[in-house]
């Protein structure tokens, strides 16, 4: 177990590493997310005023749309110089490599989140933080969902001709759950009078799912990537 | 596949579709619905044999992943065409009920919502096989494992949520009357859904020996 997160952890550094001396991900991820929330600005604004409820969305859908382009880019880089092939073939545990990536990919993530999130607060005018911790659970448990179940597609699809379409074509339908449960748990926080009771209940869902989600694809990681 | 499998199963089918509709034209009038609820006795098998595929496809997933038997492979394939066709016959049935029960074609609750996703996802599975190009088997076989993992939540979503759906446990508890028209068309419509899989199935086998068929002549 020990070795497992040791290589895990090793995964984690070498691509926060190249991603510090690129800062490519980062800031084309965040850019992108930046750019959905203004798209969605101008789609939900009437007479000058936000569309009621429509933040919640916003927040989910700049966090589905950017993490894919992540997704994609995280494993791109992977076939420069065949480094896939290097990773795969190093004598550890395959489900480990998995792991850094998702950590890897989760961490760059949560810093576009939280960017995206203050920008909605502002733009939108909703009280994301009156609840912080609520939402911080429930955004990291659905990143986390959508993550484990998008590192698994984009490594499987990088030796795949068209995975550029494939990618969204595949993750979407699969993490539309966690979407959903996102967005209504979030709507649930942020509305006039907040019920508590009815986030717990996504929260608690969220949990249940990423638990389902995680777990299949660490089980399948291995077979799946076996040439 | 066994060649002898598929005559025996579709006419076995035949004998229960010839059948099924004197036993619906024959089951009481319900009371609120009238006429339309006759449109069960086609729902709830669509969607159960839609199921009866998917978890063939999720077992046959698992078993190509883990053992490499391509046999499995072909299986799965022929599993998720056909959970295609019989989701799609479910999500038109549906909104047939629904304008007469709510006033309303589609509404976006738990069971419905949920219903659809399964369908998108079988959909996706069928585009990676046409386009995923060499290896897509493998990573298909992966998406049909989540494909079965979904299951579970749309079968349990009317219990935990309060949707406009009828639940789960309307069907167990059905009068004899309705009861006995609808376990005899779900029957035939396992035994359709088991017939077009064995065709299918041979049809992907033909497939593959004919490809061994084109590489043993190149070869030579």
């Amino acid at each position: 177990m020990n070795r497992f997160l040791q290589v895990a952890w090793l995964v984690v550094w070498k691509d926060l590493r190249v991603e510090a001396r690129s800062k490519e991900m980062l800031f084309t991820t965040l850019f992108f997310a930046i750019s959905i929330v203004l798209v969605f600005s101008f789609g939900f604004v009437r007479a000058g005023q936000a569309v009621e409820g429509a933040a919640a969305g916003i927040l989910w859908i700049a966090m589905a749309f950017s993490g894919t382009l992540a997704l994609g880019r995280a494993f791109e880089r992977e076939r420069y110089h065949d480094a896939l092939r290097g990773l795969l073939l190093a004598p550890v545990d395959r489900p480990a490599i998995y792991l850094g990536k998702l950590v890897g990919l989760l961490l760059l993530l949560s810093l576009v989140e939280t960017v995206v999130a203050v920008l909605v607060a502002f733009l939108f005018g909703v009280p994301f933080f009156r609840h912080g911790w609520w939402l911080f659970l429930m955004l990291s448990l659905g990143t986390v969902g959508f993550a484990s179940v998008g590192t698994l597609f984009s490594a499987m699809l990088v030796r795949t001709r068209s995975r550029t379409v494939l990618l969204p074509v595949l993750l979407y339908p699969v993490t539309i759950p966690v979407l959903i449960m996102g967005v209504s748990g979030t709507t649930a926080l942020v509305q006039a009078e907040p019920d508590l009771a009815m986030a717990r209940l996504w929260i608690s869902l969220l949990f249940f799912f990423d638990t389902v989600f995680l777990t299949l694809a660490l089980w399948t990681f291995e077979p799946v990537m076996t040439e | 596949m066994h060649r002898r499998l598929f005559p025996v199963l579709s006419g076995l089918s035949l004998c229960f579709f010839l059948v099924a509709p004197v036993l619906i034209v024959g089951a009481p009038y319900e009371s609120t619905m009238g006429l339309v609820q006759k449109i069960f006795y086609f729902h709830f098998p669509a969607w159960m044999a839609m199921f009866l595929a998917i978890f063939i496809l999720g077992i046959s997933s698992g078993v190509y992943l883990f053992r490499r038997k391509p046999a499995a492979d072909r299986l799965a394939v022929a599993a998720a065409e056909l959970a295609v066709v019989f989701g799609l016959m479910g999500l038109i049935t549906g909104p047939l009920w629904g304008i007469k029960a709510w006033g309303v074609w589609w509404q976006w609750d738990a069971r419905l919502t949920m219903a659809v996703v399964l369908e998108l996802i079988l959909v996706a599975y069928l585009l990676l096989r046409q386009y995923g190009g060499a290896g897509s088997d493998r990573l298909a076989a992966g998406l049909g494992l989540f494909a079965m993992a979904n299951v579970p939540f749309l079968y349990i979503s009317t219990e935990i949520w309060r949707t406009v759906h009828p639940r789960t446990s309307v069907v167990p508890t059905l009068p004899v009357d309705f009861g006995v028209p609808l376990w005899w068309s779900l029957v035939g419509f396992i035994v359709l859904c088991l017939a077009l899989l064995s065709l299918r199935c041979r049809l992907e086998e033909q497939r593959a020996m004919l490809d061994q068929l084109y590489l043993a002549v190149e070869e030579e």
